[in-house]
């Protein structure tokens, strides 16, 4: 009896085979490895702040002699000379991407719920065609896409840079798998106590879908961040952020150090996100409540 | 007689099953109403452009005349007459070789071997090793790979008297490949390694407390009794991720060891259809390209989903 209990006391305070030395081994590995990875983005930090005679010098520093931020205020010098105000890019940028993000999780979670957990007439065909959808690269969808979106009056205004990413395949996907684990005795008890689809959906399955979503919003977020203007929106107050960040950095001599800088500048917002987002991931952790 | 009335029961069932089916419709009408936000916007931005796509294949288009149908021509030009097609398909496939099963590897064990580590540390590393995949750094590599004695390794090759003169990383037909694997598999940590540490957080905590009652001793187990056989979808997500930035990786060449790449070393076919697509205009050849690796990519899915769905029952 006494032994059962120090078991289980054992049991629930620790995972199986924790022993110090294998997870000092884990740190270990995951920081040399780590450092390879961050290493080009080290550099690409170093460079930004580097001035323009350092980025010649034999042999290349791993570090920058004198540091200067020349690099930032050229790349902010080009955008202020264009004919819109810059808060009006970031502006843009931020309404865009806020607006994809938000609709994208949310139109995605429904879908994927009733995707995953419903079946009805169509819910295998649908399916199907997600995972196709996500396969079938092609650059001619592009034409047709442009295509679609003449027809629908949408160049030139701010539609064309939202409508076209708030339907992503790959978010549904990631969602639907992840709710797919949700034991339907959950829902079925749900749907006892009188509880409609749309509520079980938000108020029963997705508060258990946090590390799910929160990835869901990186990757939204992340790629709405980084839409281009290109060939769907000419005129100077739609463009975006990444847009004139681009052309900044592109135009002029010995750009390396602006192309860094802009580099660096537009690397921030999604990294800020992603640690918001990721500690949320962990918390759950603590008190998840899901039980078959 | 028989035959006719055999044929009038199949009519009837048919009949019955279509008023199921609108039955079963109306009972479902709370599935469609939350289905149909994203629905109407994968329709319209998605479905309808590759619908319209579908036959380009078949045609001959250069954006600025209307589609000529040419039957299966494309098609025969690219097997039997595109000697860099077979190139890059070649290519193609030591790429995908490469990275596709290392990266789809290091994604799992990453992920788990961050899951072992204190809550603060696991956000910390999952940054550093997803950071990659969210910076645009191609300018950092080519500096880091340049050709001249300033390159980073160049330089500290010399440094270390293992080289005379500088290697031509960049457009020396021997390494372009190699460089190119390098830098895809530095930023393939991304969509599906994320998904598997969230898959990660949500394995619910009692079921390593009963593993552990149950007698499982090292991690070693419990990865293979516990953590795995719950991770099926996020290990199906990972694939197919790892499937589509595998078989469809060109950016990475074209950004660093140009467009084309030294003796089409680093030519895949993604890249090929970037060529004929958007610098050709020869679109209806282009879509003939992405349509056979589209055939690719769906049979290896398929093959992938079965050997996945037989290891987890």
């Amino acid at each position: 009896m006494a032994q059962v209990n120090t078991a289980k006391l054992k049991a629930s305070n620790k995972q199986a085979g924790r022993k110090i030395g294998g997870t000092v081994a884990i740190f270990l590995f995951l920081t040399i490895l780590g450092l390879f990875m961050v290493l080009p983005i080290y550099l690409t930090i170093v460079m930004s702040i580097k001035p323009v005679e350092e980025l010649f010098i034999f042999p290349p520093k791993l570090y920058a002699i004198r540091p200067t931020l020349d690099n930032f205020s050229d790349m902010f010098a080009t955008l202020h000379q264009n004919r819109v105000p810059f808060s009006r890019y970031v502006f843009n940028s931020i309404f865009v991407t806020a607006t994809v993000t938000i609709a994208q999780c949310v139109f995605a979670s429904m879908a994927a719920f009733v995707l995953a957990k419903c079946r009805f007439p169509g819910s295998r065909i649908i399916n199907s065609i997600i995972v196709v959808a996500l396969l079938y690269q092609s650059n001619v969808i592009y034409i047709m896409q442009y295509i679609v979106m003449a027809k629908l009056h949408m160049i030139d205004t701010y539609w064309a840079l939202i409508l076209p990413s708030i339907a992503s395949p790959m978010g549904l996907f990631l969602m639907r798998q992840s709710i797919g684990q949700v034991p339907d005795a959950m829902i079925e008890a749900a749907k006892v106590d009188g509880a409609g689809l749309f509520r079980i959906c938000w108020q029963i399955v997705m508060p258990n879908q946090k590390p799910a979503l929160m990835t869901l919003i990186i990757f939204a977020f992340q790629a709405a961040w980084n839409i281009q203007t290109g060939t769907v929106v000419f005129q100077e107050q739609y463009k975006t952020l990444p847009t004139v960040v681009t052309q900044a950095a592109s135009s002029g001599l010995a750009r390396a150090g602006v192309a860094m800088a802009a580099a660096v500048f537009m690397l921030i917002p999604p990294i800020v996100v992603f640690m918001i987002a990721q500690k949320n991931v962990i918390e759950t952790m603590a008190h998840s409540g899901i039980k078959d | 007689m028989a035959q006719i009335k055999a044929e009038d029961i199949g009519k009837k069932t048919k009949k019955e099953e279509r008023a199921m089916m609108w039955r079963s419709m109306k009972q479902n009408k709370a599935c469609y109403a939350m289905l149909a936000p994203f629905m109407i916007f994968f329709i319209i931005f998605t479905v309808v452009p590759v619908v319209m796509s579908l036959p380009m294949g078949f045609t001959d288009f250069n954006m600025a005349q209307a589609p000529k149908y040419i039957g299966l021509s494309n098609y025969t030009t690219l097997f039997l007459s595109d000697k860099i097609f077979i190139k890059s398909i070649r290519v193609t496939i030591v790429f995908a070789l490469f990275t596709g099963p290392v990266s789809y590897i290091l994604c799992f064990l990453l992920a788990w071997l961050i899951n072992e580590l204190h809550p603060k540390l696991k956000t910390v590393f999952t940054l550093i090793f997803y950071a990659p995949s969210m910076a645009n750094v191609y300018t950092v590599w080519q500096l880091i790979f340049s050709g001249d004695m300033n390159g980073y390794i160049n330089s500290f090759l010399i440094n270390l008297g293992l080289i005379n003169s500088p290697i031509q990383w960049l457009t020396d037909a021997k390494y372009v490949l190699g460089v190119t694997i390098v830098v895809q598999l530095w930023i393939s940590l991304g969509a599906g390694f994320l998904a598997l540490r969230a898959g990660f957080q949500n394995i619910d905590r009692s079921m390593y407390e009963a593993g552990a009652i149950e007698g499982i001793r090292t991690r070693w187990q419990e990865l293979i009794y516990i953590v795995i056989p719950s991770m099926g979808p996020q290990l199906m997500f990972a694939a197919v991720m790892q499937i589509v930035s595998s078989f469809t990786a060109g950016t990475v060449a074209q950004n660093l060891v140009g467009f084309p790449s030294t003796d089409y070393k680093a030519h895949t076919i993604m890249t090929h259809a970037y060529d004929y697509g958007w610098v050709r205009y020869e679109m209806g050849y282009a879509s003939a390209i992405c349509m056979i690796l589209f055939v690719v990519m769906y049979a290896l899915n398929k093959l992938i989903s079965r050997l996945l769905s037989k290891y987890m029952d």
